[in-house]
């Protein structure tokens, strides 16, 4: 996993989220999901081209399952993104880089 | 664009490309493999498996495996003689002519992205959906077309799965696990799943089937709350409240790219000339789940992707 990826838990999501001041991509994930292990790599690179313009993150659903349920979340890989901590985007399914890009807005 | 030819391209990247893509490396063929690009269908890298959940009748794992973990075991074994991965999706291909072209991104660039001396087809098959007008707009919010990935948000909640195959009855037995009741809609009167999908599925206590029945919309404002079913011998209309509703009715190939170009049967399915794997196109083969429609297994795929690597280096050394 690229170091500008930060793992969240339920005891550090919102201090992260509310306090940023780029555009948090959270990437709700688990071990047993074949589709989050392929976009892995491709948030790697995201995270790495953007450095301080987004701040890419993960957050394990099967250790943290209340966020998830806090945000609705009952598919992945699903990446929310978060602008001044409010959700601006839900992009659902593994997608490829162009397009996630484009979703994410940046 | 490289002007590099390469001398062997695989498209796609489940059990038949890769095996093609380890025996073609071992071979110091070099192979580009366009693995393709993520999504949650089936036409991704790693191709269904990635959305099975144990594998059991895959030989040399007597315990089973997960499906991802198999896949990913391919990749390294492959990256390990030397295939070159690239996650991207080819978009256009232009056979009429060696070396052959292939796009990636824009499909009217001028240019093709790679050239290759032969091409191997592994494209795979992505699954169906039901293509109700609700049905999209509750993808991840009940919707799913991924038990492995999803079943783990529907704990002691009542769900359904769609469909009457393999796929449909391992996913109704897997989402057990968690679900209090998972009902199967399934439009005909019996079941196409393999004796021992069918035995340990009807043998669960979690598990109830509704025959002859078709799912006509999915209900629901923000979140599914329930389908709409039609039985089909007695054309009955009725609602079933579940809030999971799980999609395995089948697959269609991905040869989209290649009408026109490579031979295919009227469902699409590519033509090769048994018991090899050539094409139409001479320097063309094609394996796995593209061109099966019969057996439709990793273990076929991996079977036919062997075959298409030493079709391709034998067909490659007879040019030189």
């Amino acid at each position: 996993m690229s170091e500008n990826i930060t793992n969240l838990t339920e005891a550090t999501f919102d201090e992260v989220v509310n306090s940023a001041t780029s555009p948090v991509v959270v990437d709700f994930w688990a071990e047993w999901c074949g589709p989050c292990k392929m976009i892995a790599p491709i948030l790697d690179e995201i995270a790495n081209e953007q450095g301080d313009a987004l701040t890419v993150t993960k957050l394990n659903v099967d250790e943290n399952p209340s966020i998830a349920q806090r945000y609705g979340v009952m598919s992945i890989p699903t990446l929310l993104v978060f602008r001044d901590g409010e959700i601006d985007k839900r992009i659902v399914g593994a997608k490829g880089k162009a397009q996630l890009l484009e979703e994410i807005g940046i | 664009m490289s002007s590099d030819v390469h001398e062997v391209v695989i498209l796609g990247s489940g059990p038949s490309g890769l095996t093609a893509a380890i025996y073609a490396a071992r071979a110091s063929l070099e192979p580009l493999v366009i693995e393709g690009e993520p999504s949650s269908t089936g036409d991704q890298p790693g191709g269904q498996l990635m959305l099975t959940t144990d594998v059991e009748n895959f030989p040399g794992f007597p315990k089973g495996i997960m499906g991802p973990e198999l896949m990913m075991q391919f990749r390294e074994q492959a990256q390990r003689f030397g295939a070159d991965l690239r996650t991207e999706k080819a978009t256009r291909v232009d056979l009429s002519q060696r070396p052959f072209k292939i796009w990636v991104g824009d499909p009217s660039a001028p240019e093709p992205t790679y050239l290759a001396s032969s091409l191997i087809v592994s494209t795979g098959a992505t699954a169906l959906m039901l293509d109700l007008p609700n049905e999209q707009r509750l993808l991840g919010h009940g919707v799913s077309t991924c038990a492995t990935c999803d079943g783990f948000f529907f704990r002691d909640h009542d769900i359904a799965v769609v469909g009457g195959g393999d796929s449909a009855l391992e996913e109704a037995t897997f989402l057990t696990k968690f679900a209090r009741t998972v009902t199967i809609i399934h439009r005909r009167d019996e079941f196409r799943a393999s004796r021992i999908m069918q035995d340990r599925a009807m043998a669960n206590d979690k598990i109830r089937v509704l025959w002859n029945t078709e799912v006509t919309d999915v209900l629901g404002d923000q979140t599914v709350e329930g389908i709409s079913l039609f039985d089909n011998t007695t054309n009955e209309i009725s609602q079933l409240p579940v809030t999971g509703l799980f999609v395995a009715i089948g697959h269609r190939p991905n040869t989209d790219l290649f009408t026109g170009q490579l031979a295919m049967k009227d469902n699409g399915y590519l033509i090769t000339d048994t018991p090899s794997t050539r094409t139409n196109v001479e320097g063309v083969f094609a394996c796995g789940d593209v061109q099966d429609d019969t057996y439709r297994q990793a273990i076929t795929a991996a079977g036919s992707g062997c075959a298409a690597a030493i079709d391709a280096e034998r067909w490659l050394e007879i040019q030189e």
